[in-house]
């Protein structure tokens, strides 16, 4: 890359893209994000303490980060599935499947939330089935965890896509051939290599789960200590003007959010680390 | 079902290898899963736009809030597409046409707002702008108004938009190098004509996909534009929050009809990604012919 971006100093333009750009960047995302910072800086460290760990604000990170993880589980899993039918078998239909993965990123988070609550509601589609099972989904954590599934579902199907359209057949075919099983051909062979792109899907699943407002809040029921998240928590303490309570509790899941993005960059260098060693 | 195999998949599907059930077995739990998590509520969308017939669902276009948040959203997106379109196209030209330090640090930088919950975006221009916030007293004082005001409202969006363009623009620019552009300025090309001539057609169609994505994400923004909003039935409502207020009054068939026009959006921008993808497949195919000859 530094080779051949040597001589490119020839071209015009570095200054005025690099100068306008890196303004904009600044007046959009980091002056208004150190806002955040400096507002929770100015709180008295009690106070701050007192909010970030008061029972109604720890059951909603309890229920934002459980149900965030079961939904990243859940992606994990059916997100490899999907792959690997996406990539290894030819039916038809295929294709459309192959665009339709990508719904949950375009489709707005509002109409998801309506949408899933509808189909989840008591006499909704899939409520009605669940109901005779005595299963619950609208209104209860699971409703959440459902709505979560969809929102990340096409990060692992996405991270693990292109690694196993590289990984070609050959080692699979070796190790059936030396009598692996299908199974120890999946364990041994497979899953190592996906492993890491497979980690970064469910990181960025995850991530992106932690922070989801607009699908969860039609179909979570929103009751304290029981379906209320984290996000709903701030705004809630925005509209009853406690400001310095809505900083502290953003500061915290902001800078958990970087430490989720460090994470992320890291896995997805493991990623390509390995790729290339193919 | 009906599956047929490529070369490799009959050779795997010999029977020391793989039971010859487990493609069907495979792919049809794929297909339950996504029909249950993908098609469900897709469908579910439109069933309940058109329940109550098509005159009740044109009608709930005619409502004077309906279309007052339709124009709002409109104008938030033709606000927001020109600024980070133009940011976009400048920030990778300075990433991929040039070596500088800190160009890491740069690019985390513009992915940030993907990071941040949606919700925390509406929160910083609260904390900015609102009436306890840092300019609140000075923007009282002189009779501005941005938060729970359309100046909010772009500025939530700018930020969650912010590094779609940009994001499609980078890695495409980057494997296009930079030759195409120094044999035009060789050939005697000023800096517009290189860019207009050459940069431009060679990044069009990513270009489109990326105006595509941050339109979509722009018109459907909720959870940050929620905070900044004030929900002002007529005044500051998007379309996305009318959805919620038709919902929450039970006037199922107004929010999923404002539901469906942006639903048949998301289908308009999945069509269009397969499209760009297509045709970058196509001109990477040409590239390499060309290459041969």
């Amino acid at each position: 890359m530094k080779t051949r971006n040597k001589p490119t100093h020839v071209l015009p333009g570095f200054g005025l893209t690099l100068g306008f750009s890196a303004l904009y960047l600044c007046l959009i995302v980091l002056i208004p994000l150190s806002a955040l910072f400096v507002s929770a800086l100015r709180m008295d460290a009690n106070q701050f303490w007192e909010t970030v760990t008061s029972p109604r604000v720890v059951a909603s990170y309890r229920l934002t980060f459980g149900a965030s993880f079961a939904a990243a589980i859940i992606n994990a899993v059916f997100g490899l599935l999907v792959a690997w039918v996406l990539v290894r078998y030819r039916f038809a239909g295929r294709k459309l499947i192959d665009a339709m993965v990508d719904l949950p990123f375009a489709l707005p988070t509002a109409v998801a939330g309506i949408a899933l609550t509808t189909i989840y509601a008591p006499n909704g589609w899939m409520g009605r089935l669940l109901a005779p099972m005595g299963v619950k989904a609208a209104f209860t954590p699971l409703g959440i965890v459902i709505a979560l599934t969809f929102i990340g579902l096409p990060f692992v199907v996405r991270t693990v896509q292109p690694v196993l359209e590289d990984l070609g057949t050959e080692i699979e075919e070796a190790a059936a051939s030396l009598g692996a099983t299908p199974f120890q051909t999946f364990r041994r062979i497979l899953f190592p290599e996906l492993l890491p792109s497979l980690l970064t899907g469910f990181a960025l699943a995850f991530a992106r789960a932690l922070g989801e407002y607009g699908s969860v809040i039609f179909i979570a029921g929103n009751m304290p200590m029981k379906t209320e998240i984290t996000p709903l928590v701030i705004i809630t303490k925005l509209e009853q003007y406690d400001y310095a309570g809505a900083t502290a509790i953003a500061l915290v899941m902001l800078v958990l959010s970087f430490v989720l993005l460090l994470t992320i960059n890291l896995l997805q260098r493991w990623t390509q680390r390995s790729r290339q060693c193919q | 079902m009906s599956i047929t195999y490529t070369q490799a998949d009959l050779r795997r599907t010999h029977p020391a290898y793989r039971g010859r059930w487990t493609p069907v077995v495979l792919t049809t739990i794929a297909i339950l899963f996504l029909g249950v998590f993908l098609v469900l509520p897709l469908a579910a969308v439109f069933v309940e736009a058109f329940r109550k017939g098509l005159g009740v669902y044109l009608q709930s276009f005619s409502d004077p809030d309906a279309r007052s948040a339709m124009r709002l959203t409109l104008l938030v997106a033709l606000v927001v597409i020109p600024l980070n379109l133009v940011f976009g196209v400048a920030a990778s030209w300075a990433i991929t046409k040039f070596d500088f330090r800190g160009k890491g640090l740069f690019l985390t930088l513009i992915d940030l707002p993907f990071a941040i919950s949606p919700v925390i975006s509406g929160v910083i221009f609260v904390m900015l702008f609102g009436l306890n916030g840092w300019f609140g007293p000075w923007l009282l004082e002189h009779h501005i108004q941005i938060i729970f005001a359309v100046p909010g409202i772009v500025l939530a969006t700018l930020f969650v938009t912010f590094p779609f363009i940009a994001r499609e623009l980078i890695p495409l620019m980057q494997s296009q190098g930079t030759e195409q552009e120094q044999a035009a300025l060789v050939l005697g090309a000023s800096g517009w004509q290189m860019f207009w001539r050459v940069t431009l057609p060679n990044i069009k169609w990513g270009l489109l996909y990326g105006v595509i994505l941050c339109n979509a994400r722009a018109i459907g923004e909720f959870g940050a534009v929620s905070v900044v909003s004030g929900h002002i039935r007529g005044q500051t409502n998007t379309v996305p929050l009318h959805i919620e207020i038709l919902y929450n009054e039970y006037n199922f068939v107004g929010a999923f009809a404002m539901a469906a026009l942006l639903t048949l959006l998301a289908l308009i921008t999945l069509a269009v990604k397969t499209l760009v993808e297509w045709k970058t497949k196509k001109d990477q195919a040409k590239a390499v012919v060309g290459g041969i000859r």
